[in-house]
């Protein structure tokens, strides 16, 4: 920088800079702990560097079955929650943006907040009463179908949004060239979106993959439960947590995310807006 | 042999009627523009012939099928679009041979027929590019050669010039006179540009308000409007359109309190009812200055001077109204103040009051 600082100046830059680091340490104590913790044999609650570093910790994790079995229960939960998701609000999305529907904005709206707003907490019981009537409580599908519903409003909200970024002449240009509607829509549509599309796909699957509550009132059997209830088997019966237990498998929970992430980012880049990047 | 017909093709959009009562039949390997101010009904009118919108009424005939409810892709059309539309996600060679992919050609035949097409419009070594990679003129090649690498009964164009800088539209009109000279394509093209239309057109569909102005060749849609719309729409500058009263019994034109200007030879004046306004229209190519006064000339005070180069345009006002005139020099004479219009008897146009030619 070449303009030159009056000290009062100096004294405000160096006070804010103090702050940012005061409150970007807040943030990162947590994280040290995940770092360090899970690779400590006897981590307590507060961030120390391992004496010795170790992976008994994840030896001990790995050799509880109903833990292990959690992992890929989310694995399969999430992944559907994210095709049925992504899938569906795909044509949800499209079908809103180009139908010219009355009141549209009205209805993506009313979703949103019905399904950000009211659910959650408070129609858990008519959730359950539900599930439980058409017979699939404590069943993959039950858990499957309601996390997937309950993204599909986020996930139709943000797609429109791509698909009115889509010059509608890239339609007609295709349809005009001879193809049938579900050719546009395979060619055209869909490659286009694809950047939308990876977007609510990811944020159904953190969304499911977090999910604690509604896995927790919907099923009963461990076979079927993901890890974010398994997590449970390394607590106590007075809820005290196995501290070097919780560590290593907090590290097992998290990485198929973090992965996730990082493939997309990759492979793709993220974006949340729509339009046609040409 | 007519390739498109219309009979009768109307569209409204709400109560905004787009357009009216449309008429036209396209002859084989004719160009054929249509040509109008935005707004006029001529892009909705090429869209209902693409299928696109489908119309209130009325017939479309395309080859000998009535296509008036088909799908777009079941009427044997090719269209080029304003904005190109070329899909951002597949290189110049999907894009070009992707109606080639839908007809279930194979992948090989297609490549060797998008080569082909792509060597003629000259775009072969932009094959692996992908559409953002690529000029506004190239874009606009490769939009072309999507349009004619499949047999189509009639290519549409849908203002395809206007993205494109002065410079690039004039090398890409005369690329696109030359292909359809070579290809021989009946073709239907919508444009706001009069010099466009001019240059490519076989004839002219002059369109406003959603109907049909006049329908006629270049020259004719020049030398002859039938209206006071097409009068003011063609040319540049257009016809000066001076309103008159007739005074049958001394066989004079009246402009404001003074002037006159007798019949003459003036087509249509001899049918002439006393006492009618009317328009007079002449092209500003067809008057003579004069520094002194003479008989049936008109008075007019100089009020401007535009030099373009080749050309100079000078405005005078002639009894309240504007009169522009155009001198063939790059450097005008100096003019008095006081000067006198002679309109060239054999130019001059009549308009009745409802602005249509009197002949």
């Amino acid at each position: 920088m070449n303009r030159r600082l009056t000290p009062k100046q100096r004294l405000s830059q160096g006070v804010i800079s103090i702050l940012a680091i005061a409150i970007g340490l807040f943030f990162v104590l947590p994280l040290l702990w995940y770092v360090f913790a899970p690779f400590n044999p006897t981590p307590s609650l507060g961030v120390e560097l391992p004496a010795t570093w170790s992976l008994a910790n994840f030896v001990k994790v790995m050799s509880n079955s109903v833990a292990m079995r959690g992992l890929p229960n989310s694995l399969l939960i999430s992944g559907s929650v994210m095709v049925l998701a992504a899938g569906f609000s795909t044509l949800a999305a499209y079908g809103l943006s180009r139908g010219n529907l009355p009141g549209r904005n009205m209805i993506t709206y009313v979703l949103i907040l019905f399904s950000s707003v009211v659910t959650g907490t408070a129609s858990m019981v008519p959730i359950f009463v539900l599930i439980y009537n058409l017979g699939m409580y404590d069943t993959y599908q039950g858990i499957i179908l309601t996390m997937a519903g309950g993204a599909l409003p986020t996930s139709i909200f943000i797609l429109s949004d791509f698909v009115d970024g889509i010059p509608r002449s890239y339609e007609e240009a295709a349809l005009v060239s001879g193809a049938r509607p579900y050719q546009v829509f395979r060619d055209i549509v869909v490659p286009t979106l694809r950047p939308g599309i990876l977007v609510t796909g990811i944020l159904a699957f953190v969304g499911a993959w977090g999910s604690f509550l509604l896995p927790l009132i919907l099923l009963r059997n461990p076979n079927y439960q993901p890890a974010s209830i398994t997590i449970y088997q390394f607590y106590g019966q007075e809820g005290n947590p196995n501290i070097p237990a919780v560590a290593a498998y907090a590290v097992l929970y998290t990485l198929p995310v973090l992965l996730l992430y990082l493939l997309i980012n990759w492979r793709y880049g993220f974006r949340f807006y729509g339009g046609i990047k040409q | 042999m007519a390739v498109l017909n219309l009979q009768n093709v109307s569209k409204s959009f709400g109560t905004v009627r787009a357009v009216q009562a449309v008429d036209l039949a396209v002859k084989d390997s004719e160009f054929i523009s249509l040509l109008g101010p935005s707004g006029c009904g001529k892009t909705t009118t090429l869209r209902m012939v693409a299928g696109l919108e489908i119309s209130d009424n009325g017939t479309i005939i395309i080859g000998d099928k009535d296509v008036t409810s088909l799908p777009p892709g079941d009427r044997d059309i090719a269209m080029v679009f304003q904005d190109y539309a070329l899909y951002p996600h597949m290189n110049v060679m999907d894009n070009v041979g992707y109606p080639l992919k839908v007809r279930g050609v194979q992948r090989s035949e297609l490549q060797k027929r998008v080569r082909e097409v792509a060597a003629r419009l000259q775009i072969e070594t932009l094959l692996e590019r992908r559409p953002g990679q690529l000029s506004g003129g190239q874009q606009q090649r490769v939009a072309l050669a999507r349009a004619v690498v499949y047999p189509a009964k009639i290519t549409l164009y849908d203002e395809p010039l206007s993205n494109l800088d002065a410079q690039l539209r004039n090398e890409a009109r005369i690329f696109l006179k030359h292909l359809q000279q070579e290809v021989g394509a009946t073709s239907l093209y919508v444009t706001h540009d009069q010099a466009e239309a001019m240059a490519l057109s076989d004839r002219i569909v002059v369109m406003n308000q959603g109907k049909v102005m006049q329908i006629g060749t270049p020259m004719e849609i020049y030398r002859t409007p039938t209206n006071t719309f097409v009068a003011s729409f063609i040319g540049n500058p257009p016809m000066n359109l001076l309103k008159c009263k007739v005074d049958a019994a001394a066989g004079v034109f009246r402009f404001g309190d003074a002037a006159t200007m007798p019949f003459g030879s003036i087509r249509g004046a001899n049918i002439l009812n006393d006492k009618r306004e009317i328009t007079l229209g002449i092209r500003p190519e067809h008057i003579t200055l004069h520094t002194e006064a003479g008989d049936g000339w008109l008075p007019a005070r100089l009020y401007m001077v535009q030099k373009l180069g080749s050309e100079t345009l000078t405005v005078f006002h002639a009894q309240d109204q504007l009169v522009t005139v155009r001198l063939y020099t790059d450097e005008p004479p100096p003019l008095p103040e006081n000067i006198w219009l002679e309109l060239q008897p054999k130019h001059i146009f009549l308009y009745d009051e409802n602005g249509n030619l009197i002949s």
